[in-house]
This record gives structure tokens, C-alpha cells and sequence, in this order.
């Protein structure tokens, strides 16, 4: 990452006027309004409240990477299902088409009480409204053995782009008859059928690859998402291929060696030819240099989104405690919905209507194999609670799957123009 | 089975209980009002398709799939992938209005308001449905549910400006450009349709698991208001 870059993408006006520093303060007494993080929650927010405010907010939204690959499809990549090139998005049409001003940077201070945003860069961004979605970060010390500077010998590829490109040539390297590890991780962390889904994949790249490889599940959790429309699957598609472990037999505490490549289960070192580590996860951490955070995650009103530490600060996505809700893109996209619509209401005086919520996670587990599980969601009781849901069924048939997958790449395009435009 | 003359399969089912006759409706009436029918749908011994598929075995069948009949609409084929099976409620529901089930139709027909008629017409077709043996003793073929909106309910004016934020939950997978690969569009649709679908949903005729969560929560006023503004994009 380019920690001392600063890059700004032209918002249609005065763009060359914008690339000088006292531009990053407001423009004339228009309410401001600073977004970090343009992810599924973040950009969603931005865009929202730039569209729907017509100009009359000032929305900055700062993101380190000029090309943003969502998590979301990143395992469809991996087996080929997907393009790199199909889950990667910019910035340009939140800037060009919606005024948003999209800084390129790091945020690495917040001031609560001047509410002021420092970048690495080394500007100051003035808010009166600030929005926190900076997905995840991982715990450290989760996996004993395993830290960041590992992550190339043992990628986590658990934030898209150059790590998921990794662990793929890692899996499509691997020798003939070779074992496939993944540590999974503890609750809560993002998009909970994800690591299950991610099996699902490496099954298919190796079944059409690399047939007699193995793979080997270590789980700290006795059970999971879908659990039982996962293990039909692979019992379908991949049958004797994969083997998950859960805590009762050793899932849990295992310690991996990245040097030696390795991974000790209850005592017994076996080598692997590739592990995938998917560590413990925490909001991201400038939801800690903000102390907006209790423990790992950010406490937020259930009506609102707002922080329930600075009236503020709202927060988004993975980064929150959101009560009944998962972690997934989906989530943080119904958040920053609401969340747009109580800003404008505190700043613009925009009608305010009752939070609703939702979230469906679509997971792929062979061709056009897709299932689903979704719920709704309302504020109740001081917190984000569970309405109604719906899971897909073990043994529908090969129609229903496939449509359920190609509904899954309708919400993908649906998603996409949602947040980026 | 073997299909044996039309007169004594009528009076197989006029000497079968007549309570159970009453809540069918009456085959032979059926046989008349499918008149109106028969100009596209061919139904009995060597039925062919015409403009509409044959009839034959319709209960049971999944929507939209006869695979030798080409012209089904997108949104029928869908349906029945999502599980819609003809049985006598999505029928009945289908000839009161079947813009109700299957918003892009082509059955190009005004529906049957009156209900004794369309349960008529229902009993006339079940005579030549292979195995109407569960019909209409089994749940939920026994009972007649519909998509029968009260007046006070299509003449509510929906507010645009809640329909814009309540819309926020369906853009998330339907596009607003009106794109429709593999979700459909839900963009430009007559309102009273609209309200029609959603009720459809909500009152779980419409089979499909995540359109039936998201119509579950909604109000009359929520549905009118989505319909007011997903109409006038």
C-alpha cells in the first residue's frame, strides 16, 4: 500500500483547484460530510448521500486503493468462475457523476472534538458528520505461528485483490496428490459461508486439476454456515476430497509454521503444500484510533447506525456489533442506507422513515450449484433483531441451483452499480 | 391412466361427494365456460399446443415447463423454476388475473372475475389431469386462496418519497437502470401490477423465498408507495 500517497480523483468541478490543500476544508457553509472506507458500506453511504442530498452536502470519501475488489466473488475468481478484471471497480463515476470528492489516502486520526480526519498523506479533513466503514482487521496472536509478515507464505485472502491472485497460483501449484489447509476462523468475523465457500472452490480447481489432492478443514467453531448444504455438496461434487475438523477433533488452537510449512494439530505436525490462514478479525483499526469501539467491534444504535460512543461518528459494516446481523456486503449496503438516510435527516432536514434491514449471502459450491440464506431485520429492543428468513433446501433440484446462482450474479451487477454507481 | 369418455368421467365426479363437487365447481358448466379458453388452449385426447400449450396434466406440472412448447414467457419459465406448480389455488389465482402471477405474461387474457366460474372451469380441467387423485383433499390444493385486493387497497396513493427509501432494499439486487440478468426488472411497471405482485408475494402464491421475506414486512401503504415510485422511474 502507498502509505504517503495522496491522489484526487476530479469531483467534475475545479478539479485542478482541488489538488491544492485549503480545498480540503468546506466550501462556503455547506454541511460536511466524511466517509472512510469505500467498501460495500462506505461507498454506498457516499453515494447515497450525495444523490439524494442534490449537492446540498459536501461528501468526501477517503479510501487507500484506486481499484477496489470486492471480497464478494473473490473465491468465484479463484476456481474461474469470475475475471480479476469482473470484481474490480473504481472510483470515478462517484466522482464524475455524484461530486463526490474521492481522496485517495489513509485516515490515521480522528479528533472527536475538533472533528477533524488526519491523513497519512498529511492532510486535515473537516467533517460535521463522519462515517466509519473500514471493514476488518485481524486479531493478532489468533493463530499461533501466524502474523501479517506471513501472509505470503500462508495468505489469508481474506480482503480481495493481490492476496486472492496469490492464493490462487499457490493452489494451482500445488504437486499431484498434494494437501490443501485452511485455518478457519473463530466467530464473528466477515461473510460467515465465505470460508465455506472458499472450500467449495479449491475443491473444484483441484478436482479438475490436481484430482487425488486433499483437503483439510481445521475449525475452531463446531458448526458453521449452511453446514448442511455445504456437506451435501461436497459429498455431491467432491466426494472424500474434503475432510473438516472441528475443535472436538483438533480444529481448535492449532499452530502453523509458515516457514517450515506446517501446521501442528493436538501435538501431530503435518506438512501442507498450501495453507490458507483466516485469522480472528476486529473492526478495522481506525475504529480504535477513534475509540468508537468496545473491545473488537463498534457498538452502534439499532435505529440510526450512529455510534453509540460519538453522536457524530456512524459506523458501518464488519466494522459493528450489529446485533442479529453477519457480517457480509450485503449487511453494510443495507446499513449505509439507513444510516444516509439519518444523516441527511440530522443535516438536510430530509424526511426520516422506520430502519429496515436485510441481508441474503449467495454461496457457489459447484456449477451452477448456488444456495442462499437471507433474513430481515428491524430495531428492536435497543438492537438489530431478526425478522424472517429463509434458507435453500437440501436436495432441490439442479434448476432451482443454477438459478439461484444465476440470481447470485443478477445481485452481484445489482450491488455494484448500488455502490460505485 | 387410461382415458375413458369425458361423459363418464363427468359423471364419475358429479357422483363423488357433492359437497366436495360444490367447492370444485361444476365440470359440465366448465366445459361451456372453457369455450372462452379453447381458442388458444387444446385440452383432451391428441391435444396439441395452439397458441397456448395443451392442458393436459396441468395439475401437477411445473409452470412453463413443456419443453416442446417454445413461446412461454420469461417470467413464466421463472416462476417454475422457482417452484410455482399448477395446483387448484395458483390456477385459480392465474384465471382471476394472470398478470397477479406472472407479471409479463403472454397469456393475453382478462381473467375470470367471477369465482364460481373459475372453479367451474378448474373441475372441467381437472378431468384431464393424470392423477387428480389429491385434488382437492391434500393441502394446499384444498383450499382456494387468490390474490383478491380490496378496492380501499388499490386505491391507496402511494407516497413517492417513502417508495424512494423503502426502494433502497430492492435496489441492492434489482437495477434501476432496468437491467435484468438474473434478477428481474422491476422498473416502469403499471402500479396496480405492481401492487398485484407484491400482494402475491406477501400472501405467499409467488413462490420465490426472498421476494416472499421482503413483501412479508410490507404494509398496503409501503407496497402502494414502492408501486408509486418504482412506476415513475
Amino acid at each position: 500500500m502507498k502509505l504517503n500517497r495522496r491522489t484526487f480523483v476530479g469531483a467534475g468541478v475545479a478539479a485542478a483547484a482541488s489538488l491544492s490543500a485549503p480545498m480540503l476544508h468546506a466550501q462556503g457553509g455547506k454541511p460536511r460530510v466524511v466517509v472512510i472506507g469505500g467498501g460495500a458500506g462506505g461507498a454506498t453511504a457516499a453515494r447515497y448521500i450525495a444523490k439524494d442530498s442534490d449537492g446540498a452536502i459536501d461528501v468526501t470519501l477517503v479510501e487507500p486503493t484506486k481499484t477496489y475488489y470486492t471480497c464478494f466473488f473473490s473465491n468465484l475468481y479463484m476456481a474461474g468462475f469470475r475475471t480479476l478484471d469482473s470484481i474490480a471497480h473504481s472510483y470515478g463515476t462517484l466522482a464524475a457523476d455524484y461530486g463526490i470528492n474521492v481522496v485517495h489516502d489513509w485516515a490515521i486520526g480522528i479528533d472527536r472534538d475538533a472533528k477533524t480526519v488526519s491523513l497519512a498523506g498529511g492532510g486535515t479533513l473537516p467533517y460535521d458528520r463522519l462515517v466509519l466503514s473500514p471493514g476488518i482487521d485481524f486479531v493478532d496472536g489468533s493463530v499461533e505461528g501466524w502474523d501479517i509478515s506471513a501472509q505470503n507464505a500462508m495468505p489469508h485472502a481474506y480482503k480481495a485483490g493481490s492476496q486472492s491472485e496469490l492464493l490462487k497460483r499457490q493452489i494451482e501449484s500445488m504437486p499431484e496428490g498434494g494437501l490443501f489447509a485452511m485455518v478457519a476462523p473463530p466467530n464473528p468475523y466477515r461473510c460467515p459461508p465465505g470460508p465455506y465457500e472458499r472450500i467449495s472452490m479449491v475443491a473444484h480447481m483441484l478436482k479438475n486439476n490436481n484430482p487425488t489432492a486433499k483437503i483439510m478443514v481445521l475449525d475452531p467453531k463446531p458448526s458453521f454456515s449452511k453446514q448442511g448444504l455445504f456437506e451435501e455438496g461436497w459429498g455431491k461434487h467432491y466426494s472424500g476430497m474434503v475432510d473438516w475438523i472441528g475443535p472436538e477433533f483438533g480444529g481448535e488452537g492449532v499452530v502453523v509454521d509458515p516457514g517450515a510449512m506446517t501446521v501442528t494439530i493436538d501435538g501431530e505436525v503435518t506438512n501442507v503444500d498450501v495453507c490458507n490462514v483466516i485469522p480472528g478479525q476486529k473492526a478495522g483499526r481506525i475504529v480504535e484510533i477513534a475509540g468508537v469501539n468496545d473491545g473488537n467491534w463498534a457498538p452502534i444504535e439499532a435505529d440510526t447506525m450512529r455510534s453509540t460512543i460519538d453522536a457524530n461518528i456512524y459506523v458501518l459494516g464488519d466494522a459493528t456489533s450489529a446485533g442479529d446481523m453477519p457480517k457480509s456486503g450485503f449487511s453494510a449496503n443495507s446499513q449505509a442506507k439507513v444510516a444516509a438516510m439519518s444523516i441527511r435527516g440530522e443535516l438536510n432536514d430530509a424526511r426520516v422513515f422506520p430502519a429496515k434491514y436485510a441481508n441474503t449471502c449467495w454461496s457457489l459450491i459447484a456449477t451452477d450449484d448456488g444456495v442462499k440464506v437471507g433474513n430481515s431485520y428491524e430495531p428492536a429492543d435497543g438492537k438489530i433483531a431478526k425478522v424472517d428468513g429463509f434458507i435453500s433446501q437440501p436436495g432441490e433440484d439442479a434448476e432451482m441451483r443454477k438459478r439461484t446462482f444465476e440470481e447470485s450474479i443478477g445481485w452481484y451487477e445489482g450491488i455494484a452499480s448500488d455502490m460505485f454507481g | 391412466m387410461k382415458r375413458s369418455s369425458l361423459a363418464a368421467l363427468l359423471s364419475a365426479v358429479m357422483i363423488a361427494s357433492p359437497a366436495a363437487a360444490q367447492e370444485f365447481g361444476d365440470a359440465e358448466r366448465g366445459a361451456k365456460a372453457y369455450r372462452q379458453c379453447a381458442s388458444c388452449h387444446q385440452v383432451g385426447e391428441g391435444a396439441k399446443h395452439r397458441v397456448g400449450p395443451h392442458l393436459n396434466g396441468i395439475f401437477d406440472r411445473r409452470a412453463g415447463s413443456l419443453e416442446d412448447y417454445k413461446r412461454y414467457s420469461k417470467g413464466l419459465v421463472r416462476e417454475g423454476v422457482d417452484g410455482l406448480f399448477w395446483d387448484l389455488r395458483t390456477l385459480d389465482a392465474y384465471i382471476e388475473n394472470p398478470k397477479a402471477l406472472v407479471s409479463d405474461t403472454r397469456m393475453a387474457f382478462r381473467g375470470i372475475k367471477d369465482p364460481e366460474e373459475r372453479a367451474d372451469v378448474l373441475a372441467y380441467l381437472r378431468l384431464f389431469s393424470a392423477d387428480p387423485a389429491n385434488i382437492p383433499e391434500a393441502a394446499p390444493t384444498a383450499m382456494s386462496r387468490e390474490v383478491e385486493l380490496s378496492p380501499d387497497v388499490l386505491a391507496i396513493v402511494g407516497d413517492v418519497d417513502y417508495g424512494d427509501y423503502l426502494s433502497t432494499e430492492c435496489t441492492t439486487c434489482h437495477q434501476v437502470d432496468g437491467d435484468d440478468e438474473g434478477v428481474p426488472s422491476i422498473v416502469g411497471w403499471p402500479e396496480e401490477d405492481f401492487v398485484v405482485a407484491m400482494h402475491a408475494y406477501k400472501r405467499k402464491i409467488r413462490p420465490h423465498p426472498v421476494m416472499q421475506m421482503f413483501a412479508s414486512r410490507l404494509s398496503d401503504e409501503e407496497i402502494a408507495a414502492l408501486a408509486a415510485y418504482f412506476g415513475g422511474l
